[in-house]
């Protein structure tokens, strides 16, 4: 039994204060003084509502690498985050490459019940790039596959790209591609610059990722399909993506929270909690994404979210595993970056961090508007909060976050999903 | 001086000075001596981690910690647990545990050193990074061209060759700018680094160009794996464009040294006869080597007396 909740006198997306009632897994009733006998009431006032947030780019690591995070411990992460939605990407052992791997976790999604978790197909058979995956069966599997990744690794061969943008038109599907040209990349280790001529590590040039960026979209204009482009991490990129959009094709775009806020010379002391892939870049870089953000180049953010155990992390630069932690720092990352810096309000928050990455990702109920008769995928934010980040308080099972000490504005207070509490007064809910 | 030394760029002029001119000293003292020996380490215990096969630069520690009386180990990756997949961290707390006063580290990644001295209380001193460092490199040809030269202030230094991949040309950079050197680098633009704009020297591709002003010229080692990889087209094609051969050399001027951070590939990056001329500082680079890392251990463990 779910149930009744009340939340008295929230701003919607930073609008109005309003009333918002929930029952039976939807918003049924949202106006000024909302009464309920028996609701359970939420004092919302001073918090923003928001439509609960949808991550296109999280890695759950189960089946797998259950050490370092499951469908459950990432779901929690995710819901104190305030997200409703969480697609999990494809490079588990064995891979998501089949439709029993794709089912298996979106069964251990439901039964965790804290946030929907919706399962990325890989394109290739074992992330290998030479031959498609069933990508048909992943569609039609009970985790109705729409979104499909060989994420960790770029679908180089430029005509497998192009087959798999045209096969997945059949389903309206999207493939999400990892920009990276391999053989400008071997061995690469960050950002190629002025940091890296300076610490003597391998250099990952903006060039890799454009590069296939600019062949992607044109095969993507050329045959009519969806591309997606994760994790865009350069100005030139977003330049690319510019043009593209300008030309009406169907290519989207995410930024992950990092890359709006850190930098390369943060690499300097050798610390693997920074390496990443691809790599932090340059103030620049980070401004245009910023800018990309605001002015809808870039469509949404995405988390990445890269649990590592530690002795992946607590090593030599060069043998450390890429990724960081992002679902419970992203919201403030985000605030931080964009909205602190006036380039979002609220509203723009909730269209980058929630409908836009919905609409991308397939998912008809999330990302909704806040009124009557939508699903209840909520989430309360207080946007006066300031904290600083605790690795060791993470309801992940990883600790490889880079914004560790790092003082941050605003807090999820509380997030629902489908009118049940994930989250209540900043916890987990079971 | 810092507890660690870890880059070039972590010695101001005052500290960097204080290291060569100490090594002379220490030179000095020993010069003559028939017991090549000082006392001034004695109980104290030096750890040679090599995690690259490097015989001469683990020598040159050896010896420098040996002449200092310290004890030395020789913790070396092969046939050690370090090939078992022995972590660098619990390497690291092995070592702490048997009370390491200092850590002298050669590793084929860039950083390991930093990641060192994150987990040990005793001082790391970074004896080559990958491609990133090699201070003690650079300390050395410092003090022999301050030897051979009578100063550093001012002087005309050009580097050539594969500064992508060298650990000696960046902490030469670093070093040689702390003395107030003027840098040339000098090499195709394949093997030179993105970001070499931000550094603190001159840029030529044209080695003929710049030989007649130089007051040194050091010669990098070509790697055989960069031979394979595009970044020249043939061996002969860069040795006759960047190799120092006897005809370059007639360029120099009259006092213009040659140096070399070995071990040379003779005939590719230098011919033999410019390896084996008078103006060659080659030997005294590796003999300097010791006095320099003697210096070096004696300033980081807080040694007594010189004298």
């Amino acid at each position: 039994m779910i149930a009744t909740y009340l939340i008295k006198g929230a701003s919607i997306e930073g609008g109005g204060a309003a009333d918002l009632l929930l029952r039976d897994g939807r918003i049924v009733e949202v106006g000024g003084r909302v009464d309920a006998g028996g609701a359970e009431v939420v004092d919302a006032a001073g918090l923003i509502a928001l439509p609960g947030f949808v991550d296109l780019h999280t890695h759950l690591r189960e089946p797998g690498r259950e050490d370092a995070e499951t469908v459950e411990t990432g779901s929690r992460a995710a819901a104190l985050g305030g997200f409703t939605a969480v697609h999990a990407m494809a490079n588990t052992e064995p891979v998501a490459d089949t439709a029993g791997v794709v089912e298996q976790v979106w069964r251990l999604g439901r039964e965790a019940g804290l946030c929907d978790v919706q399962p990325v197909g890989a394109v290739t058979v074992g992330l290998l790039g030479t031959q498609l995956a069933e990508l048909g069966a992943m569609a039609s599997s009970a985790a109705r596959v729409r979104v499909f990744s060989d994420d960790g690794r770029c679908v180089a061969d430029p005509a497998l790209m192009r087959r798999a943008l045209e096969y997945v038109k059949a389903f309206d599907g999207v493939i999400a591609q990892h920009a990276e040209e391999p053989r400008l990349t071997e061995g690469a280790q960050m950002n190629e610059g002025v940091s890296s001529a300076r610490l003597g590590l391998a250099g990952w040039p903006a060039a890799a990722e454009e590069a296939i960026i600019a062949r992607d979209v044109l095969l993507t204009g050329h045959v009519g399909s969806r591309l997606h482009v994760c994790h865009v991490s350069t100005a030139g990129s977003v330049e690319l993506l510019r043009w593209a959009k300008s030309k009406g094709w169907r290519v989207t775009a995410e930024v992950t929270p990092h890359h709006l806020l850190l930098t390369d010379d943060l690499v300097a002391g050798y610390d693997p909690v920074y390496k990443v892939n691809p790599p932090l870049r340059t103030a620049e870089d980070v401004a245009a994404l910023r800018a990309g953000l605001a002015d809808g180049t870039i469509d949404c953010v995405a988390t990445d979210h890269a649990p590592h155990a530690i002795e992946d992390k607590e090593s030599e630069w060069a043998a450390a595993r890429p990724g960081m932690l992002g679902l419970e720092t992203a919201l403030s990352v985000v605030v931080e970056s964009t909205v602190a810096t006036g380039l979002l309000d609220w509203a723009g928050v909730a269209r980058r961090m929630s409908r836009s990455p919905a609409v991308i990702g397939g998912l008809s109920e999330h990302g909704g508007r806040l009124v009557a008769g939508e699903p209840a995928n909520l989430v309360l934010v207080d946007p006066a909060a300031r904290t600083t980040v605790d690795p060791a308080q993470s309801a992940s099972r990883s600790r490889n976050n880079p914004y560790a000490g790092i003082e941050l504005p605003a807090r999820v207070v509380a997030t629902f999903l489908r009118g049940r509490a994930t989250v209540l007064d900043g916890k987990a809910q079971a | 001086m810092n507890r660690h030394l870890l880059s070039a760029g972590d010695l101001d002029l005052a500290a960097a000075t204080l290291i060569l001119d100490t090594a002379e000293q220490l030179d000095h003292t020993l010069a003559g001596r028939e017991v090549k020996k000082l006392p001034t380490l004695r109980g104290r215990t030096v750890v040679n981690l090599f995690f690259e096969d490097s015989t001469r630069t683990r020598t040159s520690f050896e010896l420098a910690a040996k002449r200092l009386s310290a004890d030395v180990i020789n913790f070396s990756a092969k046939g050690s647990s370090v090939s078992k997949g022995e972590s660098l961290k619990d390497t690291a707390l092995t070592l702490e545990a048997m009370g390491a006063d200092a850590v002298v580290c050669r590793h084929a990644m860039a950083g390991a050193p930093h990641r060192l001295a994150g987990w040990i209380r005793g001082s790391v001193v970074n004896a080559g990074d990958g491609t990133h460092e090699h201070p003690t490199q650079a300390l050395l040809d410092a003090f022999t061209m301050r030897r051979r030269l009578g100063r550093l202030a001012g002087l005309r230094v050009v580097i050539v060759g594969d500064v992508l991949h060298s650990r000696v040309a960046r902490s030469n950079v670093l070093l040689l700018h702390t003395f107030g050197a003027e840098v040339t680098l000098v090499a195709p633009p394949t093997l030179l680094p993105v970001g070499v704009a931000d550094w603190p020297v001159a840029v030529s591709y044209d080695l003929d160009a710049v030989l007649a002003k130089a007051d040194a010229v050091m010669m990098l080692r070509v790697q055989r794996e960069r031979m394979n990889q595009s970044f020249f087209p043939t061996q002969r094609e860069y040795s006759r464009r960047y190799g120092l051969d006897r005809e370059r050399m007639a360029q120099l001027g009259d006092d213009a040294i040659v140096m070399h951070p070995g071990p040379m590939n003779r005939g590719m990056e230098i011919a033999a006869e410019v390896a084996d001329s008078v103006r060659s500082t080659i030997v005294e680079q590796v003999s300097n080597g010791v006095s320099v890392r003697m210096a070096v251990l004696y300033l980081l463990l807080g040694g007594g007396d010189v004298g």
